[in-house]
């Protein structure tokens, strides 16, 4: 009996010691956005002098007010939601159009294409990014959104993903709409879409998070400073004004805002997105 | 007979004008690049309307005596012999410890994802600034604890590679820490509900059941890092752009320092053989692997 009771002390000893060092690693862990926040509320002069002083006592609001002028922030912050919207709205639309072909619909060389498809899980991009480079600019778009969007559309992924979700749904419904006399298009737009929402908020919401934060293939073929989206806005920023760590953590707070309503909404798509990947092997 | 063929043929439209966008984006922008590619590491092609000629296998046979692109190999190997164990632990020990909790799971979860969904370069250049040898913090910490002489990280060739290790392991664990969780849910409790009758320990029950359900997650996420430590390039552009001289120089990173900024596009398509191979050489291991490894 009196064991019983040592081993439930110590085991609840132990849930709290757990629960203590997961606390400490999730303040480590988080860290460094809370030094950018307390950073980019203070004056350089402060932040050289007292740089252990995390927690600022008065708060300086200027750098948010430079930064819009320091750099074409604006222009950033407008060319980077502009592609994202974009790319998100028409990749989740390719890719489940080509989803319903694969899981409903008959298709010459099905398996061969699904296949061929999927070599994209495997293949990082980067390791075609020089060709697909030339090949771009030789069809006239290097340097122009146009070329930067089309890049962008396909996903092996996404079809994946999507494919998935439509293999889910009972072919009676298919079935039954032919009957009615619906379109194949009509029934991939009133039925499929409709019922697949949670697989489209996943498959968007990952989208675009990944194209907001996209900066290798945005700093390859966009060089107009018109052009440019936030990341390569921060990067100059950076080469730029190195020792204003004020203007610079106002600058990527900013950059990261969205991000952070995007995760607060849509939390259980990220958890699900990830554990599709889980799924994808 | 006629008529049946044509039906048999309108049978496919549909699914043909479906699947139509998606084929042809994949065949502009990534089969064609995909063969342009290797017949480009053929040629001196310097990039945009310059001419190029056949060289051969030149651009390969300079591979191997090209001491930078070695060092950036070299390099890349390092990151990932140090990338892949470190992230792997730690997603495991987060996994099996969020798994033990009941409050506040949520917020632990985020708050380990959360580094996931910002930006490489927005967290490249905070950690820059963290890891200032004179007036980041985190020198300053180290300093106030007693260590004297604190590592000069990103200023120091010696360190600087560790350095955009540990800002990779930070940003990317929560993510295989979510796989790696949800691997640890799926195994039926049955298993752990038998094993508590038979009197098994919680460490033998981890030992026993949760390792060994858990082995086909744990490969993936092996591959999964593997393939992604070798595509590493924002890290290393925004905090050290491949210095102190060589020292971060990756594989990726030389890709396109030889491509768009030398315009050597020849010679970077070459390069990108090599990575194509290097990653087909992982996925083919992962695919012979995958039967005899994985108990479950």
């Amino acid at each position: 009996m009196l064991d019983v009771i040592n081993k439930s002390k110590r085991s609840k000893l132990f849930y709290g010691l757990l629960l203590i060092v997961l606390v400490i690693f999730s303040i480590v862990t988080l860290f460094p956005f809370l030094w950018m926040i307390s950073s980019s509320l203070r004056t350089d002069v402060d932040l050289f002098k007292n740089p252990m002083n995390w927690i600022p006592h008065t708060l300086y609001l200027d750098n948010y007010k430079e930064v819009w002028t320091a750099i074409p922030f604006a222009k950033y912050f407008f060319n980077t939601f502009k592609l994202s919207v974009i790319i998100t709205v028409l990749q989740v639309i390719i890719c489940s159009m080509s989803a319903y072909a694969f899981a409903k619909l008959k298709i010459p060389f099905k398996n061969v294409i699904f296949i061929l498809f999927m070599t994209n899980l495997m293949m990082p991009w980067h390791s075609i990014m020089v060709p697909q480079f030339s090949v771009v600019s030789s069809l006239g778009l290097y340097n122009t959104h146009t070329g930067y969007i089309l890049i962008q559309l396909f996903s092996g992924f996404g079809i994946f993903m999507m494919r998935q979700f439509f293999m889910g749904l009972p072919n009676e419904l298919n079935e039954a709409a032919r009957v009615d006399g619906y379109s194949e298009w009509k029934i991939f737009w009133k039925i499929m879409m409709p019922l697949s929402a949670p697989g489209l908020s996943t498959l968007g919401i990952f989208t675009f998070t990944f194209m907001w934060n996209d900066y290798l293939a945005p700093l390859i073929y966009l060089n107009d400073d018109a052009l440019k989206t936030l990341q390569l806005g921060l990067k100059a920023f950076q080469t730029e004004h190195t020792t204003d760590y004020g203007l610079l953590m106002a600058g990527t707070v900013f950059a990261t805002i969205p991000m952070v309503i995007v995760f607060l909404i849509g939390e259980r798509f990220f958890i699900q997105s990830v554990a599709t990947t889980g799924m994808k092997n | 007979m006629a008529s049946k063929r044509l039906h048999n043929f309108k049978s496919y439209v549909p699914g043909t004008m479906f699947i139509l966008p998606a084929f042809v984006l994949f065949a502009v922008f990534i089969f064609i690049p995909l063969i342009y590619g290797f017949v480009m590491s053929f040629t001196d092609y310097g990039g945009f309307n310059m001419k190029s000629n056949f060289i051969g296998f030149d651009n390969y046979s300079k591979l191997f005596h090209d001491d930078y692109f070695l060092i950036s190999l070299k390099n890349n190997f390092i990151y990932t012999l140090l990338f892949v164990p470190l992230t792997m632990l730690l997603a495991l020990l987060a996994a099996i410890a969020l798994n033990n909790v009941l409050h506040l799971r949520k917020y632990l979860r985020m708050a380990f994802y959360f580094p996931q969904i910002t930006s490489m370069v927005s967290i490249a250049i905070v950690w820059g600034l963290l890891l200032n040898p004179i007036s980041g913090p985190i020198n300053q910490m180290l300093k106030a604890i007693g260590i004297s002489n604190p590592p000069e990280w990103l200023m120091s060739s010696s360190w600087a590679l560790l350095a955009i290790v540990l800002v990779a392991v930070w940003k990317s664990f929560g993510y295989y820490m979510i796989i790696l969780l949800a691997g640890i849910q799926g195994i039926p409790t049955h298993l752990y509900e038998s094993a508590k009758l038979d009197g098994a320990s919680k460490f033998q029950q981890f030992l026993y059941i949760t390792l060994p359900s858990l082995s086909p997650t744990l490969f993936m996420v092996l591959i999964l890092t593997i393939i992604n430590s070798f595509q590493v390039f924002d890290l290393v552009s925004v905090m050290t752009n491949g210095g102190p001289g060589r020292s971060t120089n990756v594989l990726v990173f030389r890709i396109y320092q030889e491509a768009f900024m030398n315009y050597r596009m020849g010679y970077a398509a070459a390069m990108s053989t090599v990575l194509f191979l290097i990653i087909m050489i992982i996925s083919l291991i992962q695919f012979k692997l995958e039967k005899k490894w994985v108990t479950y």
